[in-house]
């Protein structure tokens, strides 16, 4: 998988994970993948449902030292 | 693409803490890529309050209601737990921790995320403010014009 753009959203509160990964995925062509680190514990229902509701692919998630990592796939 | 999903907020609550609320949920539905109004009201319009005094004639009430009410949404107290300001100060600093933005951050993040922020003209005759007094680059409305946003809404909210 190629990433095309990496989002540290890490310390940030809410909203701003989701608010920020709006505007990293504006800013990518359509099947262009984001990568988004958050320490937030709801980002990660968050995210999906969001890439849901939006049209975007939630790929996978993974957990590494307390740091959420998302890749998602703009629709 | 399809018609964009609208979600419209009435802000009646001076409290910073209900403030919050809406203007997180604003820019959550703005993130979501819904067209957002927030239509303040009441207290409410105290969020959209410069924290400068401006200078404009006012009549005696007029001038007391507006000494009586927060200059800005950052002198505005909390629903539960104020402790006669002392609340406000401690849950700031716990935000801070928490990097947890501003009551203003907000604010300015929504208007930043095209948000329309709304104030109502009729309460603002109330309670003696003037535009001159409010934020730069918001709308001035009445029930009618919040009811065409609300109307197809997808979240409508009164806060």
């Amino acid at each position: 998988m190629t990433v095309d753009k990496v989002l540290d959203a890490k310390g940030l509160a809410c909203p701003m994970p989701i608010v920020k990964t709006k505007k990293a995925i504006n800013e990518l062509e359509s099947g262009q993948v984001l990568e988004v680190h958050s320490t937030d514990k709801g980002a990660k229902n968050d995210l999906t449902a969001w890439a849901k509701s939006s049209g975007h692919e939630f790929l996978k998630h993974e957990e590494e030292n307390d740091v959420l990592k998302f890749w998602i796939k703009k629709g | 693409m399809s018609e964009k999903k609208k979600t419209t907020i009435v802000l009646f609550s001076g409290d910073y803490d209900k403030a919050m609320a809406a203007y997180i949920i604003a820019n959550g539905a703005a993130a979501y890529d819904h067209e957002v109004t927030i239509f303040h009201t009441f207290w409410g319009l105290n969020a959209l309050r410069k924290d400068e005094q401006i200078e404009v004639k006012k009549g005696f009430m007029e001038k007391m209601f507006g000494k009586m009410m927060p200059r800005g949404a950052d002198k505005m107290g909390l629903s539960r737990m104020n402790f006669a300001g002392f609340g406000p100060k401690m849950i700031k600093d716990v935000m801070k921790k928490h990097n947890a933005m501003s009551l203003p951050q907000l604010i300015e993040m929504a208007q930043e995320q095209e948000v329309k922020l709304v104030a109502c003209t009729m309460t603002m005759d109330l309670l003696g403010l003037q535009q001159e007094e409010l934020l730069e680059n918001i709308e001035y409305a009445g029930v009618a014009a919040y009811l065409a946003d609300a109307e197809d809404g997808n979240v409508n909210l009164f806060i």
